[in-house]
């Protein structure tokens, strides 16, 4: 069975229609990079992922380890094992970090009927994942995301998802705004999760993560339909030529 | 869409106080004159100091109320109040003064048990000693004894009256005067109970003091009165916490609490309030206009107010300081909700006459449905008060899109060495926050909950734990467990 199966997705906005026909099968232990320019509907599918309720899904399936993702409300899908780090992390004001993850954990654990974790053996946990992360001691006591960096908030997500341990991983625009040092850093937690029993999806929009974060399988996606799929060597090929290679055939199969 | 919805159902949650108890009452007629308040003060067998300066109280209201002063320049929106369609004094029938437990009513015994408020002392938390307010009189005082060892007196205000009238006459209205301002007025005329706290010189109170104010009888107003005076170098912590019936008429609540703090004593004041708030067309619920203030009497004494005001239709209260003593020093922590048609009116004044003296005020109202929420507040820095400080941060927090925020932030400073810092915000519960932590696996309600708890932190700090886990009951919200 595949982690996550997507049959002819289209979702839409205010009538708009921006995933035009998805499809795409990602396994346990694959690492997939969808890439595509501006308006291509990336982050669309990362929030319908993530069961935003902002979209109307007009049509298609998609299986979570061969549940309906689409009846699951976000926290279900959550619980289910799904996680979306975000473009753009949201503040969480006057709730610390380690508060924030172990209610989250918690939530998780309690879903899948596991027992919840006190405070004396969540925090051990969060503090080695700060490590990996290379985030200071500092950032479990502020509130989420209240004042931090752009990169920093990036950390974050990381360093959640390394707590929380999904089985599929959804990394929206992860790089963006990173310099080369933490765009390191965030590669190399990333790749300490990777595992043969939880799959990666990474949404981006230059080949430069791929370069630390390589993929089995790379999509280019082009007004809301995967136009073009293959190996790392396509991430490459794109950098070279630029999304408009990608688009004529978008445009034909219309 | 659905985190709409669980801003509907998480705002909409029922009263679970509204009950009725069944208890004989000897009440009085409606209305209000002079015979009345000679029988007020004669039912509690009050000595005559008390009942001349009721009269004079109520002279003074009569006036005010035949020249329609009634104070109407709050935010808030009411009808008329016909003061002569209220029952002033209402009381179970029994013993105002009980020797023990076995002798109140076992009815009102269980609506304290249901109010989560047991009054048996083996049933209590051992660190906090209650005095239970039932209409218009007190009913019980726990731990009486054990605090009196330490010299600590924790009474009903008639037992005041009656055994400490020297304490009484020295303090009562040496902070709000009967003629301060309407309300004050009529409570000074017609106030029926309320606790009394004297904490002698060097005493550290042992345990946390609290009053539990219960409305229950119908058509009556609940006019209490609160006299704390902490002695030189004391300390003392006082909870407050009210409920009332459901009723759909409106029910007038004007307390009065007066605090005197001595040179190098220390006052904590805290307020949990939830009177009834009305339903949700915004029929019934109290009016709780009350007057709460503060005098730092001595040198390096301090006044610290916590509110949490999630009841009553209408809230008019400024719990205030007036910082006489060099190094004095007051403090106003707020959250306030409105939700349905409720109004809220509050703040605090601040007054600076000593020197070096410091306020800090951090007021956080919460807006949902069609309530309304208005902070008002006045820093003062008088010409005697060289080196003042004061900071203020005042933040909305708004859920939906029919309430209101309003922020009405005086300041008067007449010498230039004070420094001032106002702070202010208005935000919105955002859906992005909502969902962020939904996709983290909290529920939506859990979401909620989380983003408001994390909104009135700097407050919730503030209050005693007894008093914090009724607050996060109070807004369904689980509060930050140990870690962070």
């Amino acid at each position: 069975m595949s982690m996550l199966e997507i049959k002819n997705l289209h979702a839409s906005v205010n009538n708009h229609e921006i995933l035009r026909g998805i499809d795409l099968t990602v396994n346990a232990g694959e690492v997939h990079s969808i890439m595509g320019p501006n308006g291509s509907g990336k982050s669309t599918l990362a929030q319908v992922l993530a069961r935003r309720e902002t979209y109307e899904i007009a049509q298609g399936e998609v299986l979570l380890n061969g549940k309906d993702l689409l009846a699951m409300k976000p926290e279900e899908a959550a619980g289910e094992g799904l996680f979306v780090a975000f473009q753009y992390p949201v503040e969480v004001p006057g709730i610390s970090n380690a508060y924030f993850l172990r209610a989250a954990l918690n939530a998780i654990r309690k879903y899948r009927g596991q027992e919840e974790l006190d405070a004396m053996d969540f925090l051990p946990l969060l503090k080695e994942k700060m490590r990996l992360l290379d985030m200071d001691e500092r950032f479990l006591n502020r509130p989420v995301n209240e004042g931090f960096s752009g990169g920093e908030k990036k950390r974050n997500e990381i360093v959640q998802m390394a707590v929380l341990e999904p089985r599929l991983a959804i990394l929206d625009e992860t790089d963006s705004g990173l310099d080369i040092d933490a765009l390191k850093i965030v590669a190399n937690g990333v790749n300490s999760l990777r595992s043969p029993d939880r799959a990666m999806v990474v949404v981006t929009h230059y080949q430069r993560l791929l370069n630390h974060i390589v993929p089995d399988y790379v999509h280019v996606l082009v007004d809301g339909r995967i136009a073009k799929s293959g190996g790392p060597e396509l991430a490459l090929e794109l950098e070279e030529k630029g999304y408009a290679w990608a688009e004529p055939e978008a445009a034909i199969s219309k | 869409m659905s985190s709409t919805k669980t801003i509907q159902d998480f705002t909409s949650q029922e009263y679970k106080w509204g009950f009725v108890t069944a208890v004989d009452e000897d009440r009085i007629p409606k209305g209000l004159n002079e015979d009345v308040i000679r029988l007020i003060s004669a039912k509690k067998e009050e000595p005559e100091f008390m009942l001349e300066w009721r009269l004079k109280a109520y002279r003074h209201w009569a006036a005010q109320e035949k020249a329609q002063a009634e104070p109407r320049w709050a935010n808030v929106k009411f009808g008329p109040i016909n003061y002569q369609d209220i029952v002033y004094y209402s009381a179970p029938k029994k013993k105002p003064t009980v020797k023990s437990l076995e002798e109140i009513d076992p009815e009102i015994l269980r609506t304290y048990e249901k109010l989560g408020i047991p009054l048996e002392e083996q049933k209590r938390l051992s660190g906090v000693a209650v005095d239970a307010v039932f209409d218009s009189v007190s009913v019980a005082t726990t731990f009486k004894e054990k605090l009196a060892e330490k010299g600590v007196i924790f009474c009903s205000f008639s037992e005041a009256v009656r055994n400490h009238p020297e304490l009484v006459k020295k303090y009562l209205g040496s902070v709000v005067p009967y003629t301060d301002n309407f309300f004050a007025s009529l409570n000074s005329a017609v106030f029926s109970d309320g606790s009394f706290v004297y904490v002698p010189k060097g005493v550290r109170c042992p345990m946390e003091l609290s009053t539990y104010f219960r409305i229950n009888a119908s058509e009556t107003g609940q006019f209490e009165r609160t006299l704390i005076i902490a002695d030189e170098g004391a300390y003392v912590s006082y909870l407050e916490g009210c409920t009332a019936p459901i009723r759909d008429e409106n029910q007038l609540h004007a307390a009065v609490v007066e605090l005197v703090a001595l040179d190098n004593a220390q006052i904590k004041y805290s307020t949990v309030q939830n009177w009834y708030p009305g339903d949700k067309e915004g029929r019934g619920g109290i009016y709780n206009f009350v007057t709460k203030r503060g005098k730092c009497l001595g040198v390096n004494s301090k006044i610290s107010w916590t509110q949490v005001e999630t009841g009553s239709a209408i809230t008019w209260k400024y719990p205030s300081c007036i910082l006489m003593g060099d190094n004095s020093i007051g403090e106003f922590y707020s959250v306030a909700v409105t939700n349905n048609y409720q109004q809220a009116d509050t703040g605090t004044k601040m007054i600076h006459m000593g020197k070096n003296t410091r306020s800090t005020v951090v007021s956080k109202g919460i807006s949902a449905g069609h309530g309304q929420n208005t902070y008002r507040g006045l820093v003062k820095i008088q010409k005697g008060a060289t080196g003042a400080r004061n900071y203020t941060q005042c933040d909305s927090l708004l859920i939906g899109d029919k309430c209101g925020a309003h922020t009405f932030p005086y300041i008067e400073v007449k010498n230039s060495t004070a420094r001032m810092e106002h702070e202010a915000s208005t935000s919105k519960i955002g859906e992005d926050q909502i969902f962020y932590l939904r996709q983290r696996g909290l529920s939506a309600e859990e979401a909620v909950s989380m983003i408001i708890n994390g909104f009135c932190k700097q407050v919730f700090r503030e209050l005693p734990m007894e008093f914090a886990v009724e607050a996060q009951k109070l807004l369904g919200i689980s509060l930050e467990g140990s870690v962070g």
